[in-house]
């Protein structure tokens, strides 16, 4: 009998504002331990939360962008529970009354298949203080810059069947919060971390198994190895006739495996009361208009668009919208060159892909704008360079010796077109071979290629291939 | 109504405060009669009554986001039991 | 008649007096009457520093009429430098790095603290017995006790210490110790004062007061205190009224609704036979009674006893040895740290309410309970709106019994929160309320409280004065 796993994911995004969710403490990450930690962010006595309006914004951006309900009216809620990183002992969060629910968002899986994942909520919450259980010999140290920092927590319904799928619908998040511009998406710095809850049952049946949670798994491929573990894990035990329990379980990357946290008693006890604190949320249809008006077109519809509109194939498309400065790139690209779509998303896909991923740097990071690299692909079009130059230029560019056309001009790589000069080339060649041109002539065509490699080293590699070619054609036939 | 001895230690175990070992009856019976004064809620006709968490009908205003605040960790560490480093510490914590 | 506010600005413009003066004999009265234990701290450095401050400002010529004028905070308030205990061991050596928006806002005006007065700890109480200093006396008898849980503030006004103190009130603590001890306690409208640095214990019930020798007072205090904080999210963005002007506005034809619940059975009749006496009187300065019901008054309580307790549960869970206050000795573990800490530095009824807290919002308790108490809070509110669609001001005790004996009560919860029965429904509708002074009962003060719509502070203090221009139980001392 066959095993159906059943995933659910809660995801983390900390969303990318300038100073914490209740306090005016900087969020930048980095800084020396607790010079970011005000006195709301360790719960000094007498200190009182106050909500950032940026955070709430970035969450009602989130919750259009997948056509979920933004609530007309939601509530903080405290979540209690004690632990070492928590300072107030209880966390500000959402619970019954999310700002965000009944979300859907499109996720194309690997098999080029579409599935619409339902997201259940998504609600703002205050991160947690840091614990450095290294620090000392026999303490944990405690680091509260963290603490206070705006989270979204986007919870997904439990719908994806696989690892493969789950990573899927992992990454379209992850590009649509950083598409959006509310979340930076560093999963090293712990921007955007992701729990898996993950089920098995057997085919066929409807009812939930026994889930396990993983916690804070660092990265998609870890992700993508520590659900396939799980689901393993779990048919194992159940076919072996053991019974599962339900429990939070940690990812060790080294081992491959998941293992059992130290189970907390009372972790399910939160007590989840509506902060005292913080009178309701009221959120206006200004309000929601306002930040509707300020979305970017979003990636879903992005690609269409290029499908569509601009006739690329869907590959390219995809690949073009898998982070919005890729195709912000390919758009001011093609501002300059329009009618070009498909030479602009070879080049971005291309070469400039090829560059970035060889120094593992982001679009953010590139060497060469698109204005620039628009550029180069102009003088390609007009025939200045030939395509074979033009990846020189390019490597010469990434290298910051300058623009195209500078570049160009330096190195003397103007094609040449000028047809006195061909014309003198081929009749040298075609004198320097006699015999060649004989073979030629009796139907050897494939000397043709011979021909044009001999007249293009005397050229020194920068005639206009299509003159060059149609010249010799022409001298070899007549004569 | 009563309150049993394993529940009270729950609800202490919850609220990290101790049970002294002859402390469960004395609190039991405690908290046994407080639950009985406000358990006379659970006679009062209060089903479908909108339940009232803030006094006024206020809703939250929000603050722009600025950074006010500046560095005070050596203040606020100095009111620390245990702090090393530029650390709060506390008893190891594994894992 | 000890000084009040009035007076002792008019003393200090006229140079009869200085501001040090004022603060060195508000000292030396402190130390003298070191026997009623209303003072955690006396910060005699601080005082006098406040009071050069005064005197250059009243030298300039501008100063507001609080300037120079010593007084007390509750030691709920955070102050800058200056010990904050909350009167509990938990923080008794705890030194805030910043003040409350209260304590800045007496501060800007010059204003003169000579320390930090004696409460329950966190604010629980009705006696000013659970303080981890000890039980402040009644200066009016020393065997009994002040009122809580702002005891301290009261028998640091009734002794005539300082002309005025802060207090807070959650259930009463402003208005029930005003009341025991024979002077005027006023409760603001909930979110009329910031809470900002003022120490949380039920966070949707505390509220700023002021405890004073006259309805006047109160109004300088309040006219000082009031208004919007962007630190206090609660805080309510509203004009403020003139209070100090609105004093001398005299109620004409005013309706007071007098709550028949509120003389029920555990009222002693010495104190319903004052309080239907000052009730007379406002007849006879032309207001109009009414005799009203509160139909759901009798759930305040329980549900006062469900979600402060609740509220605290949460809010004291910061209390935990790690980054302030009391740490055990030589912890062995995380748990260990949070349990010995906790257990040795919260005294036994916050311990108590912190349990009820706990169990009223825990898994398959939080309906019955946490949730059944809101909707009583919700009727108990909507009692009072139908209640003022005929009266301007509901009246009533402010407590069923005089001053109780100290340890009278000390071993049953019961009784002692019984003694808030006619308080905490105004907290629970965060509505403002007075308690003045209104005749005796066997020699010891009983208290009339009035209450009125919410940021309806100025008819509340105008009507107060109005008894209090007729009257003199507000000018009655305490024997020296
Ligand atoms: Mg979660
Ligand atoms: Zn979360």
């Amino acid at each position: 009998m066959s095993w159906q796993s059943v995933i659910g994911l809660e995801i983390h995004a900390q969303l990318c504002t300038a100073s914490k969710l209740f306090s005016g403490a900087s969020t930048a990450y980095g800084a020396e331990p607790n010079t970011q930690a005000s006195l709301v962010d360790v719960a000094m006595p007498g200190t009182l939360p106050v909500p950032n309006r940026a955070a709430l914004d970035k969450a009602i951006a989130f919750g259009l962008a997948v056509n979920a309900t933004i609530a007309r009216h939601s509530v903080f809620a405290r979540k209690n529970y004690f632990y070492s990183d928590l300072p107030k002992g209880y966390q500000i969060s959402q619970y019954e009354l999310p700002i965000v629910s009944a979300g859907a968002l499109a996720v194309r899986l690997q098999n080029g298949r579409s599935i619409d994942v339902e997201i259940q909520r998504a609600h703002l919450e205050e991160d947690a203080g840091k614990s450095l259980h290294d620090a000392f010999h026999a303490a944990t140290g405690l680091d509260f810059n963290r603490a206070g920092v705006p989270l979204l927590e986007i919870v997904s319904a439990p719908v994806l069947h696989s690892a493969q799928d789950a990573v899927a619908y992992l990454r379209t998040v992850h590009t649509l919060v950083r598409w959006l511009g509310i979340c930076d998406g560093n999963m090293a710095e712990g921007s955007f971390r992701c729990d898996a809850n993950v089920s098995v049952r057997r085919t066929g049946t409807q009812k939930l198994g026994t889930r396990t949670e993983i916690k804070n798994v660092n990265s998609f491929r870890f992700v993508e190895k520590a659900i396939e573990y799980e689901i393993e894990r779990q048919i194992r035990a159940l076919e072996n006739g053991e019974t599962l329990v339900q429990e939070t379980r940690l990812y060790d990357a080294a081992a491959h495996r998941t293992l059992p946290m130290r189970s907390k008693e009372d972790a399910d006890d939160y007590r989840y009361f509506p902060d005292p604190d913080l009178p309701p949320l009221a959120v206006t249809d200004a309000d929601i208009a306002a930040v509707r008006a300020a979305l970017p077109e979003l990636p879903d519809a992005r690609r269409k668009r290029y499908i569509e509109g601009l006739g690329l194939p869907d590959s390219d498309a995809t690949q073009l919208c898998a982070d919005k400065a890729t195709a912000d790139y390919f758009e001011a690209m093609l501002g300059a060159l329009p009618g070009q779509a498909k030479t602009c998303a070879n080049w971005v896909l291309g070469e400039l892909a090829a560059a970035l991923n060889a120094q593992n740097l982001a679009m953010e990071s590139t060497r060469i704008s698109a204005p620039m690299l628009a550029g180069l692909v102009a003088r390609i079009a007009d025939g200045t360079i030939s395509g074979k130059t033009a990846k020189d230029v390019f490597a010469a560019m990434w290298a910051g010796e300058g623009d195209a056309d500078a570049i160009v001009a330096a190195r003397g790589l103007q094609q040449i077109s000028d047809t006195g000069a061909i014309t003198a080339a081929v009749d040298a060649v075609i004198a320097q071979f006699p015999m060649q041109l004989a073979d030629y002539r009796t139907g050897n065509e494939k000397l043709l290629q011979f021909f044009v490699g001999q007249a293009m080293k005397r050229l020194r590699g920068q005639a206009n291939p299509q003159q060059l070619n149609a010249l010799l054609r022409d001298k070899l036939r007549s004569d | 109504m009563s309150i049993d001895a394993a529940t009270v230690a729950r609800i202490a175990r919850l609220a990290r405060l101790p049970l002294d070992a002859q402390a469960p009856p004395q609190t039991a019976s405690e908290l046994a009669r407080v639950l009985d004064l406000v358990g006379q809620l659970a006679a009062a006709p209060l089903d479908g009554v909108e339940p009232m968490a803030h006094p006024h009908a206020q809703a939250l205003a929000w603050r722009a986001d600025t950074v006010t605040e500046t560095d005070r960790a050596d203040a606020l560490l100095a009111l620390a039991p245990d702090a090393r480093a530029g650390l709060y510490a506390v008893p190891k914590v594994i894992g | 008649m000890a000084s009040g506010i009035a007076q002792l600005a008019q003393d200090l413009r006229a140079r009869k007096t200085t501001a040090t003066q004022l603060a060195l004999a508000a000292l030396a009265r402190a130390r003298a009457r070191a026997d009623l234990n209303a003072f955690i701290t006396l910060d005699e450095n601080a005082a006098l520093a406040a009071a050069q401050r005064a005197e250059a400002a009243l030298a300039a010529g501008s100063a507001p009429v609080l300037t120079g004028i010593p007084f007390v905070h509750k030691d709920i308030f955070c102050t800058n430098g200056i010990r904050t205990t909350c009167a509990s061991r938990m923080l008794e050596n705890f030194v805030p790095p910043y003040d409350a928006a209260v304590v800045e806002k007496l501060s800007a005006g010059d204003a003169v603290p000579i320390g930090k007065a004696n409460m329950d700890e966190f604010a629980m109480g009705s006696s000013n017995e659970n303080s981890y200093f000890g039980a402040v006396r009644n200066p009016w008898d020393a065997t009994r006790v002040p009122g809580g849980s702002s005891g301290g503030s009261a028998a640091a006004v009734a002794s005539g210490i300082v002309p005025f103190a802060t207090g807070t009130d959650t259930g009463g603590s402003v208005r029930q110790p005003a009341a025991f001890c024979g002077i005027t306690g006023l409760k603001p409208t909930y979110g009329r004062v910031s809470r900002y640095g003022m120490i949380a214990y039920a966070s949707s019930l505390d509220c700023a007061g002021v405890l004073a020798r006259s309805a006047a007072d109160c109004a300088q205090v309040l006219a000082a205190l009031a208004g919007h904080d962007v630190r206090d999210a609660t805080s309510v963005e509203r004009m403020v009224d003139d209070y100090v002007a609105a004093l001398s506005t005299t109620p004409q034809g005013i309706k007071i609704g007098v709550v028949r619940e509120y003389f029920g059975a555990g009222v002693e009749a010495g104190v319903g036979a004052a309080v239907q006496a000052a009730l007379r009187h406002y007849e006879k300065l032309g207001a109009t009674l009414l005799d009203i019901s509160l139909a759901h008054a009798a759930l305040a309580i329980p549900a006062y006893y469900v979600i402060a307790p609740a509220e605290a549960s949460s809010n004291l869970a910061r209390y935990d040895g790690v980054r302030y206050g009391h740490r055990c000795a030589d912890p062995q573990a995380l748990e260990d740290l949070y349990t010995r800490s906790r257990g040795e530095g919260f005294g036994a009824e916050v311990k108590r309410r912190i349990l009820v807290g706990t169990y009223a919002l825990s898994a398959g308790y939080y309906d019955a309970y946490y949730l059944r108490a809101q909707r009583a809070r919700r009727l108990i509110a909507h009692d009072f709106g139908e209640a003022f669609t005929q009266v301007d001001l509901i009246a009533g005790p402010t407590a069923p019994t005089v001053a109780f004996k100290l340890g009278e009560k000390t071993s049953d919860p019961l009784a002692m929160y019984a003694a808030d029965v006619n308080t905490v429904a105004v907290n629970l509708a965060g509505l403002p309320a007075i308690s003045i002074p209104a005749g005796f009962s066997d020699g010891l003060p009983v208290g009339l409280q009035l209450i009125a719509p919410a940021f309806a502070e100025s008819r509340l203090l105008a009507a107060a004065h109005r008894f209090q221009l007729a009257t003199d139980w507000h000018t009655r001392e305490p024997p020296a």
